[in-house]
C-alpha cells in the first residue's frame, strides 16, 4: 500500500496524495486519515477521519467529507450508501439513515452538518486540500 | 369529561348482554352523549367476535378475538360489569337485578342476550365430554377435552356444525359429522349443492352420516361413548359436540311478561321495540316478523334503529338479507336469497361439474329478468356480482346462465360501474357504494383508509374485494394514481422489479438504474436491487457490480452497533451445537476480546468487532467449521427448534432433524424482509412456531404448517395454511411459498403484512400454492432450486478473497484504528463508552497479530 506523507512540516495548506486512484471503489465509499505531524494535530492530537465517495456518474465524481456522523456519534460515514435525493448527491448514514449532501455537508433531515474537503485525481492520485 | 351535575341529568341506557350486537348498540349509542350507558355481560369477558371464533384453533388468541377493552368503554364513558348475568326485571319501577344481587335503574332498556346452542333431549346425552360451540370458554372446554381424546362426533351438519368440524380435525382427532337430514347445510344448500358439500368435506378426512338420528348414547367398548342411531347402526367416540342450532335466550322476557313468539323469541316492533316501550330488543333472542335472524349483519341494523329511536330519530328495521359466503374446511360455499328457488315462477338454472367439484346454481324470476337467489359450492367466484344483482335488481343479462357459465372470454361482467349508489356493498356495517364514495369525498386517499372511515370490511371481511374494486375505481375516475414506487429513482413497485430483473436477465444495477431508473439511486432502491439481484441470481453479494448496494449490514457482513463496530453471529442450525463448537467460540470471543450473549434467536452473538477484525475473527469461526449466520441479511435467518421426539417425552416428530434441514436448505435465500422459522414437536410448542413466518408444528401424523406468524413490533400468530403434511409435501409447500414471497412481497415487507395484504388472503395463497391456480408452481420449484444450489457461506468466499478483503482495513492510508471505539468493562465484559466516559485518546496502533494474520 502507498503510504504518503507529506515530509516537510508547514502550516499551509496544499494539495497532498492520500492514495491510489485504484483503491476507490466505485459507486461507493473509503475512508482515510489527514495525516498531519505533531504541531498539527487538532487539541486531542487526533488526526482527522474523512470519508472519501467515488460516483462516476455524479457531476463531481469525487467527494471527500468528514468521517464523522454528528447524529450517531461514530465514525461511520464512508459506510453509508450513497446516491441523490433531489439530484443533490448525498451519503445516508449508515446508522440512522439520514442524508448528508456531498457538495455542502448538510444533513437534509436534520440541523447538522459535516466537513467538506477539495478533492481531486491527479495523475492517477487522490489528492486532498488540507 | 362530564360533570357531576351532567351525569346525575343524564337519561340512563342499561343494556343486557355483551355479544356482538351489544357492543355495536353500545359503540353507536355512545356517540351521543347525552345517555350514560351501562352494560351488563353474563360472560367473563366484554364482546369478542364470534363470527371468528374457530380461529381460536388456528391461533387466535382471545384477546385477538376482543372487539373491545375495559380502556376503550373507559374512554367512551361506558360504565360495565362482567359475570353480571341479569335474572330480574322490574318494569314498573325501571330496575334490573343481576344474580349477584347488584341492581341498575334503567330509562331505556336493550336486551341483547343473544341465543344459546340447543342441545336435543337424547338419553345418555348428559355427560362429561359432551359440550357446545358458542363462547370462548366453551372453546377452551374443547381443547381440554380433545387433549385427551382420539376421536369427535358433531352433530349437526349446518353452518356451524360444519365450522365445529373443522375444529375437531385441527385439534388433531378423528373427525365424524352425523346429521338428521339427508344433505348437509340444509338451511342454505339445495339437495345437489349438498352432494357435492358433502364429497369434498369427505375428501378432508372428515366422515360424514347423513340421515342419521340418534336414538341414545351409551358407554362405548373402544372409546369413551357410542352413539346408537336409529336405524341401528352406532358410531363410537371420546367426545361429542352439538350444533343442532340455536334457540334465543329469551328467558327474561318470558318470566316479565314481555310477549314473545310461539316458539321462541322476544317479539319486536319495526323500531326494535317490546311489547314494553321502553324495552328493546336486538340481535338474535330478538323475533321479527316472525323470523330470527342468525347472522350478525341484521342485528347490526338493529341495534342502529334501537339507537335512532332513542335518540329521537325515524328509523325502522325492515328485515335483511342471508345470503352468506364462507370457507368450510377449505371448501368455498355461498349461498344467496331464495337458494331453493321457493318462490312462484321460479325458474334455476345449474351447472355441476364433478371432477372438479364445482357445484352452480342461479335462480330467477319467471320473466328471467331478475335474480332471486343463487348457490355456489366449490368457487364463489361470482359471489359478488350475483348478490349485487339480486339486492338492487338490476337487470339480467339476456342469457343468464352466462353468469354461472365457465366460458371465460365472453362472460357478462358486472362492472362496479353498474351498481346504483344505494348498493350494499359491505353488509355487515351497512355500507352502500355512496358511502364509499363520500368517505373519498372527505380525504381517504388509500383503500386501507376507506375501510377505516367507513368500517366496510370490519366484519366477516367477505367484502373485502368488492369494497376494493368500488374505492379503485373510484380513485382511478378522479384520475388518483394509486403509487407504489419505491422511491424517486424507479416508478416500481418491488415486485415489478423484480419482474423486470427476471423477464429482462438484467444482471446488474447499473444495467437496471440505465433502462428503467433515473439519477443515481440511494438507499432504498440500492438495496432492494441488491435483493431482487441476489434472489434471482444468488451471485456471491460483494462482487464488484453489487458491492454498492449493500447496506452496510451486507457489506461488512455484520450488524454495525451504536459505535460503528460489528456483531459476529455464526449460524448455529435449530440451536444445535457440539461442545467443540461452543469452546471454540469462547475462544474467539476471549482472544478478541468480544461482549458475548445467547440471542433471542436461540444462538450466540459475539459483539464489539472492529471491522479490521472481522476477517480474522471470521477466518478462525470458517476454519473451525461455521458458517455465516446472516443476522445482517433480510434473508433465512434462524430456525428455531424444540429437542423434539428423540429426547422430549411429549415430542412426536423429530423436530430437530427437520429444522436443522430446513436451515440448511434456505440459509441465503435473500427475500423482501428476513424470514425466520420455528418447528415445535408436538402441540406443546415449545419453539414458539406460530410467531414464526414459517412455523411448523409435528402432529401423529406429519406436520401442520403455519405461514405469516410474526414477533417483533405487531406480532401475529401465523395462518394454518396445511396439516399433517410429510416431510417432502412440507418442503415442497415451504419452497414454494418462500418463492412466492420473495417475487411479490414489498420493500421490508414481513411474511405477516404479506399475507394480511395479499388479495384473497389465505385462501388465495392455498390455491397458489396447492392447487397451482396460477400455474406457476413449476417455476418457484425451480428457482427455489437453483438458489438452494448455488449456495456458499459469504464469509467464506470473503475470507479467500484479497479484493474483497481490502474492505475492512480500517483506513486506506494508515493502519491505526479508530480512537472513538472504546470499551469499558461491565459485569466481566466490555461495554461500549459512554460520551462522558470516553477518553481523548491518540490513535492506538493496530494490534500487528491481527493484520498478519488476514494478509497471510
Ligand atoms: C441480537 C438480537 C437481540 C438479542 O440480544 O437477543 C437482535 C438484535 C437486533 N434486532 Fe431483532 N434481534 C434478535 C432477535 C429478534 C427476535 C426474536 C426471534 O427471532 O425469535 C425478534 C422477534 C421475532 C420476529 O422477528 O418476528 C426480533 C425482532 C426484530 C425487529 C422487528 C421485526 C418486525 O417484523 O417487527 C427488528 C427491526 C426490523 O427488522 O425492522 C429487529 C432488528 C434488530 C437489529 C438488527 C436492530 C439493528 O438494526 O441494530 C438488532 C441487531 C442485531 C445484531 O447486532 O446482531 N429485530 N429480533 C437477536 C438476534 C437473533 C439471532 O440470533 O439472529
Ligand atoms: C362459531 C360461530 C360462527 C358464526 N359465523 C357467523 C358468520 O360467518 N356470519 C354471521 O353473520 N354470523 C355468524 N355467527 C352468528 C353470530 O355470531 C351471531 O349472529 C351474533 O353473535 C349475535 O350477536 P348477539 O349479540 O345477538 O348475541 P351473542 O353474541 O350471543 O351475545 C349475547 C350475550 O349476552 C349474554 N347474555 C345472555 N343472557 C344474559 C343475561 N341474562 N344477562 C347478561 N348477559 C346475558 C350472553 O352470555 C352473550 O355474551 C356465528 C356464530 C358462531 C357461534
Ligand atoms: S429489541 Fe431493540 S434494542 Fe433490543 S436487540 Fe432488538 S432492536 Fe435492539
Ligand atoms: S360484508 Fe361482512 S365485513 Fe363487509
Amino acid at each position: 500500500m502507498s503510504l504518503s506523507k507529506e515530509t516537510q512540516v508547514t502550516t499551509d495548506k496544499s494539495w497532498r496524495t492520500i492514495c491510489n486512484a485504484s483503491d476507490l471503489v466505485k459507486d461507493s465509499g473509503i475512508s482515510a486519515l489527514l495525516l498531519k505531524d505533531g504541531s498539527e494535530a487538532n487539541s486531542a492530537g487526533e488526526d482527522e477521519q474523512i470519508a472519501i465517495f467515488h460516483i462516476p456518474n455524479s457531476e463531481e465524481k469525487i467527494y471527500a467529507v468528514g468521517n464523522y456522523d454528528p447524529i450517531g456519534k461514530a465514525n461511520v460515514l464512508y459506510r453509508g450508501l450513497v446516491g441523490c435525493i433531489d439530484d443533490e448527491p448525498v451519503v445516508a448514514s449508515p446508522l440512522y439513515k439520514q442524508h448528508f449532501s456531498l457538495k455542502t455537508g448538510d444533513c437534509l433531515q436534520e440541523e447538522q452538518s459535516i466537513a467538506v474537503y477539495d478533492i481531486r485525481i491527479e495523475n492517477e492520485q487522490v489528492q486532498v486540500f488540507y | 369529561m362530564n360533570s357531576d351535575k351532567q351525569l346525575m341529568s343524564k337519561a340512563k341506557i342499561v343494556v343486557v348482554g355483551n355479544g356482538m350486537v351489544g357492543h355495536h348498540f353500545v359503540e353507536e349509542m355512545a356517540k351521543n352523549s347525552d345517555y350514560q350507558i351501562t352494560v351488563l355481560s353474563a360472560e367473563s369477558r366484554l364482546a369478542y367476535d364470534r363470527v371468528y371464533l374457530s380461529s381460536y384453533f388456528s391461533g387466535k388468541t382471545a384477546d385477538d378475538l376482543a372487539l373491545t377493552t375495559p380502556e376503550h368503554y373507559d374512554d367512551l364513558g361506558v360504565l360495565f360489569k362482567t359475570n353480571a348475568k341479569v335474572t330480574n326485571i322490574d318494569k314498573s319501577a325501571k330496575v334490573v337485578t343481576t344474580e349477584g344481587g347488584d341492581s341498575f335503574e334503567y330509562d331505556k332498556l336493550i336486551l341483547a342476550t343473544g341465543s344459546y346452542p340447543f342441545v336435543p333431549p337424547i338419553p345418555g346425552g348428559d355427560v362429561e365430554h359432551s359440550l357446545v360451540y358458542r363462547t370462548i370458554d366453551d372453546l377452551e372446554a374443547i381443547q381440554a377435552s380433545a387433549n385427551v381424546s382420539k376421536v369427535g362426533v358433531v352433530i349437526g351438519g349446518g353452518l356451524l356444525g360444519l365450522e365445529a368440524a373443522k375444529a375437531v380435525k385441527e385439534l388433531g382427532l378423528e373427525t365424524h359429522v352425523v346429521e338428521f337430514a339427508p344433505q348437509l347445510m340444509a338451511v342454505q344448500v339445495d339437495g345437489g349443492g349438498g352432494r357435492l358439500l358433502k364429497t369434498k368435506i369427505e375428501e378432508l378426512g372428515v366422515q360424514v352420516h347423513t340421515s342419521k338420528a340418534t336414538n341414545e348414547i351409551v358407554a362405548g367398548d373402544k372409546h369413551r361413548y357410542k352413539l346408537c342411531f336409529s336405524d341401528g347402526t352406532e358410531l363410537e367416540t371420546d367426545l361429542i359436540l352439538f350444533s343442532a342450532g340455536i334457540r334465543p335466550y329469551d328467558n327474561l322476557a318470558r318470566e316479565f311478561d314481555l310477549e314473545i313468539g310461539t316458539r321462541g323469541g322476544i317479539v319486536i316492533d319495526n323500531q326494535c321495540k317490546t311489547s314494553d316501550a321502553d324495552i328493546y330488543a336486538i340481535g338474535e333472542c330478538a323475533l321479527w316478523n316472525n323470523f330470527i335472524y342468525g347472522l350478525v349483519a341484521p342485528g347490526y341494523n338493529m341495534a342502529k334503529v334501537a339507537v335512532k329511536d332513542i335518540c329521537g330519530e325515524a328509523a325502522e328495521f325492515t328485515g335483511a338479507d342471508m345470503s352468506t359466503k364462507l370457507k368450510l374446511m377449505g371448501v368455498e360455499v355461498g349461498s344467496i336469497g331464495d337458494a331453493h328457488g321457493k318462490t312462484a315462477g321460479a325458474l334455476t338454472y345449474t351447472y355441476e361439474n364433478q371432477p372438479e367439484g364445482v357445484y352452480k346454481k342461479i335462480v330467477v324470476s319467471s320473466d328471467k329478468t331478475k335474480m332471486l337467489g343463487a348457490v355456489l359450492i366449490g368457487d364463489t367466484a361470482e359471489y359478488d356480482s350475483l348478490l349485487q344483482y339480486m339486492l338492487n335488481a338490476i337487470d339480467l343479462p339476456e342469457a343468464p346462465e352466462g353468469l354461472i357459465l365457465p366460458m371465460a372470454g365472453d362472460k357478462p361482467t358486472l362492472g362496479v360501474d353498474a351498481l346504483p349508489d344505494t348498493a350494499t356493498i359491505c353488509s355487515c356495517h351497512n355500507v352502500t357504494k355512496g358511502d364509499i364514495i363520500a368517505s373519498i369525498d372527505a380525504g381517504a386517499m388509500t383503500v386501507s383508509d376507506v375501510k377505516s372511515c367507513t368500517k366496510a370490511g370490519s366484519g366477516c371481511g367477505g367484502c373485502a374485494a368488492l369494497v376494493k374494486s368500488v374505492a379503485d375505481n373510484e380513485f382511478e375516475k378522479r384520475g388518483v394514481e394509486v403509487k407504489k414506487d419505491i422511491c424517486e429513482h424507479f416508478a416500481y413497485s418491488r415486485k415489478e422489479l423484480f419482474d423486470i430483473v427476471s423477464v429482462e436477465k438484467i444482471k446488474t444495477f447499473d444495467e437496471l438504474l440505465s433502462s428503467h431508473g433515473r439519477g443515481l439511486g440511494c438507499e432504498i432502491c440500492k438495496p432492494v436491487a441488491g435483493s431482487v439481484l441476489a434472489s434471482v441470481w444468488n451471485d456471491y453479494i460483494l462482487k464488484k457490480p453489487h458491492l454498492s448496494l449493500q447496506d452496510t449490514n451486507d457489506t461488512y457482513l455484520g450488524n454495525m452497533q451504536k459505535d460503528g463496530t460489528y456483531s459476529v453471529v455464526p449460524r448455529i442450525a435449530g440451536g444445535e451445537i457440539t461442545p467443540d463448537k461452543l469452546i471454540v467460540l469462547g475462544e474467539v470471543a476471549k482472544k478478541y476480546n468480544l461482549y458475548t450473549k445467547i440471542t433471542g434467536g436461540a444462538r450466540v452473538d459475539l459483539f464489539g468487532a472492529r471491522v479490521e477484525q472481522l476477517p480474522p475473527i471470521w477466518k478462525e469461526l470458517v476454519d473451525a467449521g461455521f458458517e455465516t449466520g446472516h443476522a445482517y441479511g433480510k434473508s433465512l435467518r434462524t430456525v428455531k427448534s424444540c429437542v423434539g421426539s428423540t429426547w422430549c417425552r411429549y415430542g412426536v416428530q423429530d423436530s430437530m432433524t427437520m429444522a436443522i434441514d430446513l436451515e440448511h436448505r434456505y440459509k441465503g435465500l435473500r427475500a423482501p424482509h428476513k424470514i425466520k422459522f420455528g418447528v415445535s414437536g408436538c402441540t406443546r410448542e415449545c419453539a414458539e412456531a406460530q410467531g414464526k413466518d414459517i412455523g411448523i408444528i409435528a402432529t401423529e401424523n406429519g406436520w401442520n404448517l403455519f405461514v405469516g406468524g410474526n414477533g417483533g413490533m405487531k406480532p401475529r400468530h401465523g395462518d394454518l395454511f396445511a396439516t399433517d403434511l410429510d416431510d417432502e409435501t412440507l418442503v415442497k409447500y415451504v419452497d414454494r411459498i418462500l418463492m412466492f414471497y420473495v417475487q411479490t412481497g414489498d420493500r421490508l415487507q414481513r411474511t405477516s403484512v404479506w399475507m394480511d395484504n395479499l388479495e384473497g388472503g389465505l385462501a388465495y395463497l392455498q390455491d397458489v400454492i396447492m392447487k397451482d391456480s396460477l400455474g406457476i408452481n413449476a417455476v418457484l420449484e425451480e428457482q427455489m432450486t437453483a438458489i438452494v444450489g448455488s449456495y456458499q457461506c459469504e464469509w467464506k468466499t470473503t475470507i479467500e478473497d484479497p479484493e474483497a478483503l481490502k474492505r475492512f482495513k480500517p483506513f486506506v492510508n494508515s493502519d491505526k484504528v479508530d480512537s472513538n471505539i472504546q470499551f469499558v468493562t461491565e459485569r466481566e465484559q466490555i461495554r461500549p463508552a459512554r460520551g462522558q466516559e470516553k477518553i481523548a485518546v491518540k490513535l492506538i496502533e493496530m494490534t500487528k497479530v491481527e493484520a498478519e494474520e488476514v494478509e497471510a
